[in-house]
């Protein structure tokens, strides 16, 4: 596999709607999916999960496994040669279980076969014998020192506070709220799929596969594995969306161990019921706040306690968590705030990355309490965010001060003057009723409501992370190569990178090398930060380059460099009437770069959870229009209108891709997903019983992009992924309070939550 | 296991692929992709909520993962590799079908997984309903899953198709 894609569209610089230069392969089947991947002489790896929360594994037998004919390889925790567990923060998940099993799901061998149909009877014959425990699925009793421990390293993964300002101040307005946020899938299209090669004689091992970020999955594996990082090539498969489930290790080392054992090329796939298993979900989490403000709706001071439960394993849970605490506040003005959080390990599913990441958990909560600071001061919800928005250079509650740009007012006002829907006429088409298809619904009982949520969003790691991200550009002929580790998973940074390298470079041939680990880490696509973080990177090497061009010209043609720029795709002296071609000025020749963009230095929080632990932050505000029957508890969102602090609009098209597809996920939550437990048990693994957003729920979604570069932000440009998906949510379940009165406080909003 | 292995023969896209040393419980999502090397179509859910797979059965949309291989020898059989037309989009100097074209130029596609299912789900709408309004719109693909976009640019590029074939017919 060399270059991957080749783009010759003229000048799609920065800041127009480039096309996705793997856009045609997508629409004719022909781009290669990490599970469209075969090989010569392929088998295929399964995996062996516990019906169990928790339970010993008192014995597992493989004898039978072994016999049927097909069968090439079963394993366990027995034959992983390295490290047994593995994690992104805390390596305290096994490989494979051993001695006890944590929570539903988690793996306890793998087998290799000539079929899926052989894997699965091959899963069958392993005899596993158990002694049931009792789970802790109950994330208070985990806080509780006399609770036993699940796992070695205890039940509380973090407990954090924030003591900011004065700690007795109070206000004429109290209110307070329980708020729960339920677990949500990302349920990516795409499911976990990877393609394994051994090195001959075992010591080596190539990685294909759909993950957000190739060097920190290679470092776990090379652990597990036993082999030198060097022995270990991932290389990026075709990626079916992430929205951080793909985060964390999922079938990395199952199929690498299968591999080696086979000395054959191993393929895996999960089915969409083991991917509800095999990856980590949305933290579900209770939120208890209390804000006093002065009569007019300031808000004095901010009491909260929140829980998230993290599963089994630690995941990102400690990670979550501070964004979480940190985001008590949303993007208001906060002088005083005692919060104190706790992440906790259950024997619920393992809980870690999804858009949003702790700060949707905090919205849901904050956006409710502005609501009621509004109904008590009697104010409009439009009005008590107004005068509490948070401005540049105002301190949060971390102490840090807010040096983005903070345009707070301005998303709430322009998402003000975006006109509401027409109301439903009295003769509608039946699929537009709330309920949609049920067709249960009827006209005369159809309530609209009307609901707000404002939010902030840090932007990139926190917490003293250096979260680099490495590019190498490549100019030679008139032709830009463009090499990096950043994973696409659909976000459109295969467009965007070119985009970069024909502004900065005056080309318009943009080669993108294969995404692998044969060059520095681009860090995660999570966190809103590949635009800013790759694309530094990308625009860091290109400038490089654009450096030893210039030096190039001017040796050649006798000008000093410095007075050389690029326009359009010449390079001209700024003083003078010479002009030539990037071709025909690189003809023969070759410059090439490699840069690596670093944020600046974060810190972290102290005991009483002060520092300037982030990076940058974003804001959107969104308003919600729903329908409601509110006898059958039935919901329709008609209408999102969103402001959106984007920094600067690169491509107009990907934005607005990212603003509604965000805004969907966001209803999702609002409405319903959600992976429904009981005792520890999940009881819908499948898209027939854990809901998705179709086309017949998509609301009509009216964005404005507010444009304010960031100087932070090497190209003025900041994160965009998150922040749709995270006020959307507390915005609809407003609306839906404001049609039924009722208080709401849990989401997904369910029916019964409504007509009961 | 030879007792259960079969040979037959199925009519894809135009043309007759035997397929051997098939399981009788293979799905024709799975003898697509694995068996006839046409990996267009792709599985998300096994069980027919999401239309990744959806391909034309005799004209009908359906989904793959749900149609039993050995029980589709005698119909026809479209995937999306098969709606290539004529239409020649622009610079890229690729063959494509406008409603293939359009999901591009619309911004219809990121990750792409669920598209492969919308192209055909599309065509087999705009087919049978050259002008459906935004409704039918939105019921014809609603068994399509796509998590990425929000579904607005996909409505952008099926009535981009919708318009321009409008155009042309008059």
């Amino acid at each position: 596999m060399n270059a991957s894609q080749t783009t010759t569209r003229t000048r799609d610089v920065l800041g127009t709607s480039a096309l996705r230069p793997d856009g045609i392969a997508k629409v004719t089947g022909e781009f290669s999916f990490s599970s469209d991947m075969r090989a010569e002489n392929m088998l295929w790896g399964s995996t062996l999960r516990s019906p169990h929360p928790y339970a010993r594994i008192k014995s597992i037998d493989t004898t039978q496994a072994l016999l049927i004919s097909g069968v090439h390889a079963v394993i366990t925790s027995d034959d992983v040669p390295g490290k047994l567990t593995y994690g992104l923060i805390s390596s305290d998940q096994p490989v494979f279980a051993k001695d006890v099993v944590r929570y539903m799901g988690e793996p306890i061998a793998a087998v290799a076969a000539d079929h899926p149909e052989t894997c699965r009877r091959a899963l069958a014959a392993i005899v596993v014998e158990y002694e049931v425990m009792t789970p802790l699925v109950d994330a208070e009793l985990a806080i509780l020192p006399s609770t036993p421990p699940i796992h070695p390293d205890g039940n509380l993964i973090r407990h954090q506070r924030i003591v900011h300002g004065d700690s007795n101040a109070t206000g004429d307005i109290i209110v307070e709220g329980n708020y729960t946020i339920g677990m949500q899938d990302q349920a990516f299209l795409g499911l976990e799929a990877a393609m394994a090669f051994p090195d001959a004689g075992a010591q080596g091992v190539e990685l294909h596969i759909a993950t957000q970020w190739l060097h920190e999955d290679r470092g776990q594996i090379a652990a597990c594995l036993n082999l030198p990082e060097d022995n270990v090539r991932l290389v990026l498969g075709g990626v079916g969306g992430a929205f951080g489930a793909r985060e964390d290790i999922s079938l990395q080392v199952h199929c690498c161990l299968l591999a080696l054992r086979t000395g054959r090329p191993i393929k895996m796939q999960y089915s969409r019921e083991e991917s509800f298993f095999g990856h980590v979900h949305r933290h579900p989490a209770t939120i208890w706040m209390r804000h006093h403000a002065n009569k007019s709706g300031k808000i004095v001071k901010i009491e909260a306690r929140m829980v998230f439960d993290g599963g089994a394993y630690t995941s990102t849970s400690p990670a979550v968590l501070i964004n979480g605490i940190t985001h008590t506040q949303g993007p208001y003005q906060c002088d005083n705030a005692v919060v104190d959080g706790y992440a906790v390990r259950t024997n619920n599913p393992p809980c870690g990355a999804m858009r949003g990441f702790g700060v949707v958990q905090a919205c849901f909560a904050h956006e409710g309490q502005m609501d009621k600071i509004a109904e008590a001061c009697g104010i409009s919800p439009v009005k008590v965010r107004l005068i509490n928005a948070m401005h540049t250079g105002d301190k949060i509650i971390t102490g840090q001060i807010m040096e983005s740009v903070a345009p707070v007012e301005r998303c709430i006002r322009e998402t003000d003057a975006i006109p509401l829907p027409p109301t439903m006429p009295d003769l509608v088409n039946a699929l537009e009723l709330p309920g949609g298809s049920g067709l249960t619904a009827e006209r005369k009982n159809i309530v609209r409501g009307i609901g707000w949520g404002v939010s902030m969003k840090n932007l990139m790691y926190s917490e003293g992370f250096d979260d680099y991200a490495t590019a190498r550009c490549t100019l030679s002929n008139g032709v830009a190569s463009l090499k990096f580790a950043t994973s696409e998973v659909g976000q459109g940074f295969v467009t965007l990178a070119p985009q970069i390298a024909r502004s900065v470079l005056g080309v318009d041939q943009v080669v993108q090398e294969v995404s692998d680990t044969q060059i520095g880490s681009a860090g995660s696509t999570s966190a809103s930060r590949q635009t800013w973080m790759s694309g530094g990177a990308v625009d860091g090497a290109c400038r490089l380059v654009r450096e030893r061009m210039f030096e190039h010209v001017g040796k050649v043609h006798n000008i000093d460099p410095i007075r050389l720029l690029i326009d359009g795709t010449d390079v001209v002296d700024s003083i003078g009437d010479f002009r030539i071609s990037v071709a025909d000025a690189t003809d023969g020749v070759t410059f090439s770069e490699t840069f690596e963009h670093h944020h600046r230095k974060t810190e972290d929080l102290d005991e009483n959870g002060q520092g300037n632990c982030h990076v940058a932050f974003a804001f959107v505000a969104h308003r919600a229009v729903v329908d409601v029957d509110c006898e059958l508890g039935l919901v329709k969102v008609v209408q999102i209108a969103t402001a959106q602090d984007v920094g600067r609009v690169l491509n107009p098209l990907s934005a607005l891709g990212q603003l509604e597809g965000g805004i969907a996920q966001g209803l999702g939550l609002a409405v319903m997903e959600e992976i429904v437990l009981e005792n520890g048990k999940v009881k819908n693994p499948s898209f027939t019983d854990y809901l998705l957003p179709t086309a017949l729920d998509a609301p009509v979604v009216v964005a404005v992009m507010i444009e304010e570069p960031e100087p932070q932000a090497p190209l003025g440009a900041k994160g965009i992924g998150e922040p749709p998906c995270i006020s959307v949510t507390p915005a609809i379940v407003a609306a839906i309070r404001a049609a039924t009165g009722k208080a709401l406080l849990r989401v997904p909003v369910r029916p019964q939550d409504i007509c009961l | 296991m030879s007792a259960e292995n079969l040979v037959y023969t199925l009519n894809v896209n135009g043309t007759n692929r035997e397929v051997k040393d098939s399981w009788v419980g293979e799905s024709l999502l799975y003898v697509l992709r694995e068996r006839l090397d046409l990996p267009g179509s792709k599985g998300a859910c096994e069980q027919g909520e999401c239309g990744s797979c959806t391909v034309l059965l005799d004209g009908d949309a359906v989904c793959s993962c749900l149609v039993m291989a050995a029980t589709a020898v005698d119909s026809s059989i479209t995937t999306v590799e098969g709606l290539i037309s004529d239409t020649v989009m622009g610079e890229t100097a690729r063959t494509v079908s406008d409603v293939q074209a359009a999901f591009v130029t619309e911004g219809a596609v990121q990750c792409g997984f669920c598209t492969p299912g919308l192209i055909v789900a599309v065509h087999h709408l705009l087919d049978k309903n050259p002008s459906p309004n935004d409704i039918e719109v939105k019921e014809a693909i609603s068994g399509n899953i796509c998590r990425c976009t929000g579904y607005g640019r996909i409505f952008a590029a099926v009535n981009a198709v919708i318009e321009s074939r409008g155009k042309n017919q008059q």
